[in-house]
């Protein structure tokens, strides 16, 4: 019951603060409806013994990642609304609640033709047991953690390649152009 | 494991509404920022759809994986935050439909 009841809830948030990104004019408005369903996505981690990824999920998007969106609409100051009634493509909006409905149909019809297919083979579970075979209390990091750190040690390494290729490129597209730069795209 | 009332179609069925509201904001809106938190809820959507995959399979490797869609997504906003401050810089009002330099 208490697994169902949590279910409920963290849904409505999640879909809750998905329709608000969608529907409201203003992006700070957006930017919280954001954080709203990472945090609902967080909840149902927790609710599926992901405990880990759900403490990461709260920090680095609820905490890095909207906060960075807010810095850029504060620093640009493009937080003007957005008048939602001007429709560019008169075909444009049903056209997209189509496509959606459709992907959305076509995916819930895969999960139930499927939902009684054998799943794959057992893994070595998400948890981490004591000697005794009883969950210990950070199980499920130590699993999380040998995985990481020996069959996926090199797409970790290279992950920290990206991050310093992405740190790099981010610092170069958004500094301001010098002179010297301006003047010899001009001539 | 306990069976729960609470079935992994459950999750599947949620991911899949996330995925489709991020999909509409992602071809409606016009705001690029927007549009970027639009591309997050349709990665929290696959994120979850790969926790609930890896508990019905008691396997570990679909949270490692969630692991690195998290890193790339990251740097994935970064950049393109990046992208959109050089823009906004000299146009402060551009929408996604002003930005059509490149057509033919």
């Amino acid at each position: 019951m208490m697994e169902l009841f949590v279910f409920i809830v963290a849904a409505a948030m999640v879909l809750g603060g998905a329709i608000g990104v969608i529907v409201s004019k203003h992006p700070v408005h957006a930017a919280l409806s954001l954080i709203l369903t990472l945090f609902g996505v967080a909840v149902l981690f927790v609710a599926q013994e992901a405990n880990f990824l759900a403490a990461v999920q709260v920090i680095v998007y609820a905490g890095a990642i909207v906060v960075l969106f807010l810095f850029v609409i504060m620093l640009l100051g493009v937080d003007n609304a957005e008048n939602l009634r001007i429709e560019p493509f008169k075909i444009q909006r049903p056209l997209a609640a189509f496509v959606s409905v459709a992907v959305f149909g076509l995916v819930v019809t895969a999960v139930f033709v499927a939902r009684n297919a054998n799943t794959a083979a057992k893994g070595n579970g998400l948890e981490v047991l004591g000697d005794d075979g009883a969950p210990i209390h950070d199980g499920n990091i130590k699993a999380l953690a040998r995985d990481l750190f020996s069959d996926h040690v090199l797409a970790f390494e290279l992950t920290s390649v990206l991050l310093v290729i992405a740190v790099v490129g981010t610092v170069l597209l958004a500094r301001k152009p010098r002179k010297a730069d301006l003047q010899e795209a001009g001539s | 494991m306990l069976a729960s009332i609470v079935t992994t179609e459950w999750y599947l069925v949620l991911a899949a509404m996330l995925f489709s509201i991020g999909m509409v904001g992602v071809m409606v809106r016009r705001n690029p920022l927007v549009l970027f938190m639009c591309i997050e809820l349709m990665l929290n959507a696959v994120n979850l759809t790969f926790v609930a995959f890896a508990r019905r399979n008691g396997d570990i490797g679909g949270q490692t994986t969630v692991f690195f869609v998290m890193v790339v997504a990251a740097a994935e906003v970064v950049v393109g935050l990046g992208i959109i401050v050089a823009i906004l810089r000299r146009r402060p009002t551009a929408t996604t439909d002003d930005l059509a330099e490149l057509k033919g």
